[in-house]
């Protein structure tokens, strides 16, 4: 305890000087970038956060247990509420209320995938995902794709980040039988939600130092619906001048998406489309198991794997690739102003790729989980 | 509003040929059903999204840069989640930069501001940039909390006041021009919906902090149409509020009053240019530039900055400015981001540097440096947030 806290100071103190030097050479010399993107600091507060934690189904729980081994070998100061949430065996879940209750005091929460039945057993539309979204108001999932080293997949050096609205369009759970025989699924599109997730977009992208946004929509069929979106994409385009704007019809994207896929920064898209691409994108890295994202609501985010795969078939075989999650909760720390935590976790697990000595099955090697959790915590550099 | 009345006769009888648009503006009905058309007529969703928030950060001329650092430095340590989105506006920047600037804050509907210098006598074409960016923002109402802080040597220890001042419009309306050789004319604008806008501003914030007075400082017995208006407009609305006493002051016996006995006064409203006066005096009351924090509202937008508005050029990069003042106006922000707990946790380290520690920059008397404050608030910080009391 008193070797983090003289190694906090020392960091304190070292952060400090070059920050005075830096103001005073600007004052001397009157030379600074005209705008600067916006820097994370390495923030190493005191004190403990406490964050909701949701091991989800199939191998979320697997999943969970590698975050906290790593988190606790890191000397991590985050506490979790872990919350037994499923919609497979109803009555072994907790309530939603509960859960929603935690992640709004906490603000923070990690999630695994919740399994959605095709058939759901009450007749109810929603699915447990939506009505959590629902409930927060999740309405932006950033899936950040970007290419590990290490890793021998189609596509090298791929960055972009895939950023879906979903709170309304086809996921309105609004679907009924007007005839005998005919099904009526209605797509919701507002402006405002379409301005909010537009926003959203050009905000990430100006915090993150990227350069260009690309609405992916198909406004030439549904000229009204994915109109309204690409128009409101164009407005908020207007107010970031120092952002590039596209556009481009979610099925040349895709084909582009699998064919040149560095030409894309930010990709911003309506819910179904953004949920097909997301899965794309992270098949490009190299799946499920690799890539990270976030759904954000104004108040509290979940971090959760980007792609949404439970994996079933492989609960309790000790092959599943911890990869996502570890990433997603190095996100978390970031999120949470331990970046210095965030960035040790981070680095581990870009270490234990980049060396390649282990690997799950879906990274072609033949490591467990367990191989890989030690592997990581092995690589954690204080 | 009936003297008000009697005064544009009087004033027709004497100029008959302005009779005309001053009869059209004083038939108006009020203005409280009408529609606002602000610059912002679309409010903008503010930069907020899980909780982190983005906030602009206008570093500005002189003293700002190296404030900013502490400020973004102090956030580092007491973990505040604000992203700042730095923009660099200097004295010398281009139109279009400062139009990015707005817009920056547009988008994140914060902002954290230093002093961008404007000199008189470099470019007289050219607007004040602070002044443009309140405009355009329609920030109406800069308020002040003055408040004595017991360890800094001041002549008075008892000083509580706010100061509530027009932002936009009055002698800051940039309307100058020589219509004659040598003769230069600058018009002080004066509206009715402004005014009332700023008066019901004061009267809320009156009622929302438990005031008990609101003053109203003019110079109506010259001014007669213009101050003549922003009194009267004050006095109506100051009937909506019943539990809050109203009373106005003319500015010059106001000033001599502030300095001589300045508890008299809790909350005082008034136009901008006696407020930009007014505001300095306080300020000089408590302890100086280095000390307060001034807030700027508009509907939609909100700015902070240091509250006397300097640049301090002279004490650029010598580490002696006192960072007080931009720490306090980044604690306001906290607190218009509903960040209390942050917020908190830095004003007690700052009061208990000024108070306790009593480490105070030259410009309170004392010997140390800006650094010396800065590493003592982090220290006190450190300790407040450490595990160990978890």
């Amino acid at each position: 305890m008193a070797a983090a806290v003289n190694r906090s100071l020392l960091s304190g103190l070292k952060s400090i000087r070059p920050l005075v030097s830096a103001s005073q050479t600007r004052s001397l010399h009157g030379v600074a970038p005209l705008t600067s993107a916006i820097q994370a600091p390495v923030s190493k507060p005191e004190g403990r956060t406490t964050a909701t934690l949701i091991p989800g189904d199939g191998v979320g729980p697997e999943l969970c247990q590698v975050v906290l081994d790593v988190f606790q070998n890191a000397g991590v100061p985050v506490d979790f509420e872990e919350h037994y949430l499923t919609e497979l065996y109803a009555k072994r879940s907790e309530t939603l209320d509960e859960v929603v209750d935690s992640i709004r005091r906490n603000g923070v929460c990690l999630k695994g995938i919740l399994a959605t039945p095709d058939h759901s057993s009450d007749g109810e539309l929603k699915t447990l995902n939506m009505k959590l979204r629902d409930e927060l108001d999740l309405y932006a999932n950033v899936v950040h794709v970007k290419s590990l080293s290490g890793l021998n997949v189609r596509h090298k050096n791929v960055d972009m980040v895939v950023i879906r609205e979903q709170t309304e369009g086809e996921y309105s759970a609004l679907e009924h039988e007007s005839v005998e025989g005919v099904v009526e699924c209605l797509k919701i599109m507002t402006r405002e939600k379409c301005r909010r997730i537009a926003k959203f977009a050009f905000d990430y992208a100006t915090r993150n130092n990227r350069k260009k946004v690309t609405a992916v929509h198909k406004a030439n069929i549904m000229k009204l619906g994915d109109g309204l979106f690409l128009r409101q994409c164009e407005e908020v385009a207007a107010m970031y001048p120092n952002i590039e704007f596209s556009n481009m019809i979610i099925d040349n994207c895709t084909m582009q998406l699998v064919s040149n896929p560095h030409q894309f920064d930010v990709l911003v898209l309506p819910n179904l489309y953004g949920n097909i691409v997301d899965n794309l994108a992270a098949g490009l890295v190299g799946g499920a198991g690799i890539v990270a994202g976030a759904s954000y609501s104004s108040d509290s985010v979940v971090f959760e794997p980007g792609a949404r795969h439970t994996f079933s078939e492989a609960v309790g075989k000790n092959v599943a690739n911890p990869t996502a999650m570890l990433l997603a909760s190095a996100n978390m720390l970031n999120h949470m102003n331990l970046q210095y935590y965030g960035n040790m976790v981070k680095s581990a697990v870009d270490r234990v790729i980049r060396i390649g000595k282990v690997r799950t099955k879906d990274m072609g090697g033949h490591s467990t989980t367990l191989d890989f959790s030690r592997a990581v915590i092995a690589n954690l550099r204080y | 509003m009936a003297s008000l009345t009697r005064h544009i006769k009087l004033f027709a009888k004497v100029n008959p040929l302005l009779h005309g648009a001053q009869a059209v503006a004083v038939s108006k009905t009020p203005c409280l059903s009408q529609k606002r058309s602000f610059t912002a007529a679309k409010p903008f969703p503010v930069a907020q999204y899980g909780g982190r928030f983005t906030v602009t950060m206008l570093p500005g001329d002189g003293i700002g840069p190296e404030l900013m650092g502490y400020v973004k430095n102090i956030f580092r340590y007491a973990g505040v989640p604000v992203d700042f989105e730095e923009i660099q506006i200097h004295k010398e920047s281009s139109e279009e930069e400062f139009r990015n600037a707005l817009i920056c804050i547009r988008r994140n509907g914060v902002a954290l501001k230093g002093s961008i210098e404007s000199k008189y006598g470099d470019n007289t074409s050219e607007i004040s940039r602070n002044a443009a960016l309140r405009v355009e923002l329609d920030l109406f109402a800069n308020v002040l909390h003055c408040k004595s802080y017991p360890a800094v040597r001041s002549r008075y220890s008892d000083v509580d006041i706010i100061i509530v001042r027009q932002n936009t419009e009055g002698e800051y309306s940039m309307l100058e021009h020589e219509n004659v050789k040598g003769v230069i004319e600058s018009l002080k604008i004066i509206t009715r919906k402004e005014s009332e806008r700023l008066a019901r501003y004061a009267f809320d914030y009156a009622v929302k902090y438990g005031r008990t007075r609101v003053t109203s400082v003019h110079k109506a017995n010259i001014m007669k149409l213009s101050d003549g208006l922003f009194l009267e407009t004050c006095r109506n609305v100051s009937k909506d509020y019943p539990e809050i006493e109203f009373n106005n002051m003319i500015v010059d016996n106001a000033c001599m009053q502030l300095v001589a006995k300045p508890q008299q006064f809790d909350v005082i409203v008034l136009p901008n240019l006696y407020g930009n006066v007014v505001s300095n005096i306080v300020c000089g009351l408590v302890g100086g530039a280095g000390i307060l924090s001034g807030r700027n509202y508009g509907d939609h937008f909100a700015v902070f900055e240091p509250g006397t508005r300097n640049t301090g050029t002279t004490m650029a990069g010598r580490n002696i400015a006192n960072p007080i003042a931009m720490l306090n106006a980044s604690c306001d922000m906290l607190e218009h981001l509903n960040l209390s707990y942050h917020a908190n946790l830095i004003r007690d380290a700052i009061n208990k540097t000024l108070n306790v520690d009593m480490i105070h920059t030259v410009d309170l008397g004392g010997q140390a440096t800006s650094l010396d404050v800065i590493q003592n608030i982090i220290k006190i910080i450190q300790a407040n947030t450490s595990s160990s009391n978890w």
